[in-house]
């Protein structure tokens, strides 16, 4: 028997809660949504665009009546409620119809303010709010001269520059003596006022209304001295009020927004309220983020799972108002000592500044170059201590060479044509703005495959996305459209990875079935993810499938460009003996091999092997002791070591025997990507142990272990998980610490990213705090590598999975 | 005049998988889906003639192992914005043996 809830409101705050609702319980509700426009759900932020002619009232619903019907939504538009029964749990409408609800959530917005003077109930005065008051700015401009907009704030100039595209004279009033006060100081918004000026609006500062002159319809505004200007349209833009009749008529709290905790419920537990209308911990919001935020902890109680608070936002403005990019956060005027720091270059329309105090940001306000926003606002929310790149901090976080932070627009969009923005695939920004004209590309992924930049290693997907947000412009939608791990399911790693490990899912049909996957092969990025993530779950259990697996891991080689392939014989530890490297030498010389070379891996490489001799040169190299060295695989790589004890005056421990004693341990285990380790005899660190997914630091005193380092692309040092003080150990938390990450990282998700995403304290709690939870971890990497451990060359040299290596001749 | 030459069992080839006939002219790679159908192409990517043999295959396309370019196995055409083709070769399934079509001068002797 399904709840009802009703919903009073159908705007974008309590739709989005609806939706969060479904994601989690679809079937708990029946629902009704009541809502007093004509129109299904849409964005109310882009009517401004609506308003200019940049967009069309269909390219701003964001769900369509479709939506609705899809989920089974009842929606009341046009009918109002009028009355809150909370006893009987009951709300009563404007047609007199009862409905019940065993949760009601109040989302009812907020309304403009419009100033009570004289004469603000004529024809022509309107707010700027929904659809309706832009369809009648529409009609106004097509047929009338002078708009006046009251109120120099971000809705007022919306209206404003809108309405001057549509060709009317308009006017801006503003009572205070600067525009945006609320988003910009002095000096910005004198930048700001200024340009808007050379676009021929005009301004009327520290101006008060004082009445609305006309006869039924408007023709002018008069001020508190005594000055006129003409008008046959007046915009009200000088805030929004919470609407909170309803809720204060049925005898629910409210100040000057309906009042709620952190769990978004009012004083009537049965009760919620989200977005606009909602005063909480007394403050109230106006921009979409919170309210979104505030829409999923809604969702989240609703459905009963009741583990979430919202605990208010901090927010960051980042604007385009009429095509100028402003950006501000925190408290951006300066106070009794507080220090700035101001960059400023009025010519070229930049204007940079920081408030600082005891060395923290705690306001910014950027004016015509805000690349950096979202970087000092990460400053400003961390509290971190700027004093040591104080004194170049307002030239940016870093040179064009570096992957996305913020908006990379201004600067990239100034590159030359020919200015090579990924390096991997030598793509030049002029193919990319090209290919974007042409094709009339809008995402990073249609980019991506069209142009092939960013496709390939990812550093330079920042410098794309500013080029696109540079050459699209409003139209660049940033936000990833889907989380799914590939094309053929919407499902995310996590959710797929949980699917395996609890719904004990053993083969890729189970999985492609229980998840309804979008195709019955899945694809080339989903197989292989797939199979790793089949066999870390399930050892022993799960047959490998080779032809799920990428070339190099099914051959066992290093696939290169001509189809030939590279061999690197294992060397525990980087060591190697006389007659191992006169092995070596032999079959390098038997098999006429093209080129040898020594790797940064500490062992050997032998390039330029023909497939079908890929068997018999591993019989050889196995009868003189030697296994596969894994180079090619999503697997454990190498134990770089450095000399240590036995050898070196600095060694402090024995490193090198700790080494071979680790790779011993893990040689042969898939993991989610690469892995490679290094033990340093002494902090001198010549094996380069903190930038390894796992490295030992030896010291006089023990051994201290490092993870989620990363070399290569993305250079991340370790951060120090703890120290020990025996090699037993040391393997033990090794062990422990591959399982985890066995076990919860993404497919092809380096450690690095990984100890980001799910944060040190998580994996010291599993690895550290609880001796039981890493046993657990080390018995369960033990067990995995009884099937993991199996040299793949010995069992090929043998004649195992023979068709691989074997061409065929016609008869 | 086209000779249907017999190269391989069917249950030769893995299924998603494929294997290489090298000829002196040309080396062809012989698919076969989850569903047992053959496709046959050159084993060359019209990118950078990476071997499409080694590539994973999916549905009636094969992903080349050198840049993630995706082939459709009928018609030898590069999926998607890529633009290319590689040729394809008839083939037959007669009593579990595939046979390809190859023109005389294709043929090793």
């Amino acid at each position: 028997m399904k709840q009802k809830l009703v919903v009073i409101g159908n705007g974008m705050a309590g739709m989005r809660t609806v939706e969060e609702l479904l994601k989690l319980e679809p079937d708990m509700y029946d629902i009704t949504v009541f809502g007093n426009e004509p129109h299904p759900n849409y964005n109310r932020i882009m009517l401004s665009p609506v308003l200019a002619g940049d967009k069309q009232i269909d390219d701003i619903i964001l769900n369509s009546l479709d939506w609705y019907r899809d989920n089974h939504i009842t929606l009341r538009s046009g009918a109002e409620v009028v009355d809150i029964d909370r006893v009987g749990q009951k709300v009563h409408d404007s047609e007199g119809k009862e409905i019940a609800y065993d949760r009601l959530l109040i989302a009812t917005g907020s309304r403009p303010f419009i100033i009570p003077v004289p004469g603000a109930d004529k024809r022509g005065v309107i707010g700027f709010r929904d659809i309706a008051d832009v369809d009648t700015m529409l009609s106004y401009a097509a047929n009338h001269k002078n708009a006046v907009v009251i109120g120099g704030g971000l809705l007022g100039l919306e209206a404003a520059n809108g309405l001057r595209t549509r060709g009317m004279n308009v006017t801006v009033v503003h009572l205070l003596d600067s525009l945006m006060e609320r988003q910009l100081d002095k000096p910005a918004s004198a930048l700001l006022k200024a340009t808007l000026e050379e676009r021929g609006l005009s301004f009327m500062m520290q101006a008060q209304t004082a009445e609305i002159v006309g006869e039924d319809t408007v023709t002018g505004v008069r001020f508190a001295d005594g000055s006129e200007v003409a008008a046959d349209l007046v915009v009200m833009a000088v805030g929004i009020r919470p609407n909170i009749t309803l809720a204060k008529d049925s005898g629910i709290h409210c100040e000057r927004g309906i009042v709620v905790n952190d769990t978004m419920q009012t004083f009537d537990p049965k009760i919620y309220a989200v977005g606009e209308c909602v005063q909480h911990r007394g403050d109230c919001y106006g921009l979409v983020a919170p309210l979104f935020e505030q829409a999923k902890v809604a969702a989240n109680h609703l459905v009963q799972m009741g583990i979430s608070r919202y605990e208010g936002s901090v927010t960051s403005t980042k604007l385009k108002v009429t095509g100028v990019d402003l950006f501000s956060a925190g408290d951006f005027n300066e106070g009794e000592g507080d220090e700035t720091l101001v960059l400023q270059d009025p010519s070229q329309g930049v204007y940079k500044k920081l408030v600082i105090r005891d060395n923290k940001i705690k306001g910014a306000v950027l004016y015509g170059d805000t690349i950096d926003g979202t970087w000092y606002f990460t400053l400003l929310r961390e509290g971190t201590d700027i004093s040591a790149f104080r004194n170049t901090i307002l030239f940016g976080q870093h040179d064009l060479g570096d992957a996305g932070h913020g908006d990379a627009s201004a600067s990239v969009m100034a590159l030359p044509a020919n200015a090579e923005i990924c390096g991997c695939n030598g793509v030049c920004k002029g193919d990319i703005v090209d290919a974007i004209a042409r094709k009339g590309l809008f995402t990073l992924e249609e980019v991506r495959s069209h142009t092939k930049a960013s496709s390939s290693c990812g550093s330079c997907t920042g410098l794309v996305e500013g080029i696109l947000a540079g050459t699209v412009g409003e139209g660049y939608d940033k936000a990833p459209s889907k989380k799914g791990m590939c094309g053929c399911t919407e499902h995310s790693h996590d959710e797929v990875i949980a699917a395996i490990s609890k719904s004990g899912l053993k083969s890729m049909h189970a999985v492609r079935e229980a998840l309804d996957w979008k195709s019955p092969d899945g694809c080339a990025s989903c197989r292989p993810a797939l199979n790793y993530y089949l066999l870390a779950h399930w050892p022993g259990e799960y047959q490998d499938d080779a032809q799920s697996r990428f070339i190099n891991e099914r051959a066992h080689g290093n696939i290169q460009k001509d189809g030939t392939y590279s061999v690197v014989p294992r060397m525990f530890g980087g060591l190697c003996t006389a007659d191992e490297l006169r092995a070596i030498a032999d079959v390098s010389d038997k098999y006429q091999v093209p080129e040898m070379k020594v790797t940064g891996g500490q062992r050997i490489d032998l390039f330029g092997v023909k497939k079908e001799d890929l068997p018999a040169m591993w019989r050889d190299l196995s009868e003189a002791g030697f296994v596969s060295g894994h180079a090619y695989g999503k697997a454990m790589r190498t134990v770089k070591t450095c000399a240590g004890k036995n050898w070196c005056r600095f060694g402090t421990q024995d490193s090198t025997g700790l080494g071979v004693q680790l790779e011993q341990l893990t040689w042969g285990s898939w993991m989610p990507h690469k892995f490679k380790l290094a033990v340093s005899g002494c902090p001198r660190n010549c094996a380069e142990a903190t930038i390894k997914d796992f490295g030992v630091v030896c010291v006089d005193s023990g051994y201290e272990l490092h993870v989620g380092g990363n070399g290569g692309i993305k250079v991340r040092v370790t951060d120090l998980l703890c120290k020990l003080d025996t090699e037993e150990e040391v393997l033990e938390y090794c062990a422990a610490f591959i399982q985890l990450y066995r076990e919860e990282g993404h497919y092809l998700e380096r450690t690095a990213p990984w100890v980001e995403r799910v944060g040190l304290a998580h994996i010291k709690q599993q690895v550290l705090d609880d001796a039981e939870t890493r046993k657990a971890l080390r018995e369960r990497f033990l067990f995995s590598q009884r099937f993991a451990q199996i040299d793949p060359w010995k069992a090929r040299a043998q004649g195992e999975q023979a068709h691989e290596f074997t061409t065929l001749k016609i008869a | 005049m086209t000779d249907w030459i017999e190269i391989v069992a069917l249950d030769e080839i893995p299924k998603l998988g494929a294997r290489v006939i090298r000829t002196d002219m040309v080396d062809v790679a012989v698919f076969r889906t989850s569903d047992d159908q053959v496709f046959a192409v050159r084993d060359a990517c019209p990118h950078k003639g990476g071997p499409l043999s080694q590539g994973i295959v999916h549905g009636t396309s094969v992903t080349c192992p050198l840049h993630n370019w995706k082939i459709d196995l009928a018609s030898g055409e590069a999926l998607g914005p890529d633009e290319g083709c590689t040729t394809v070769f008839s083939t037959r399934v007669e009593n579990g043996k595939v046979f390809l079509a190859l023109k005389a001068d294709e043929a090793a002797a």
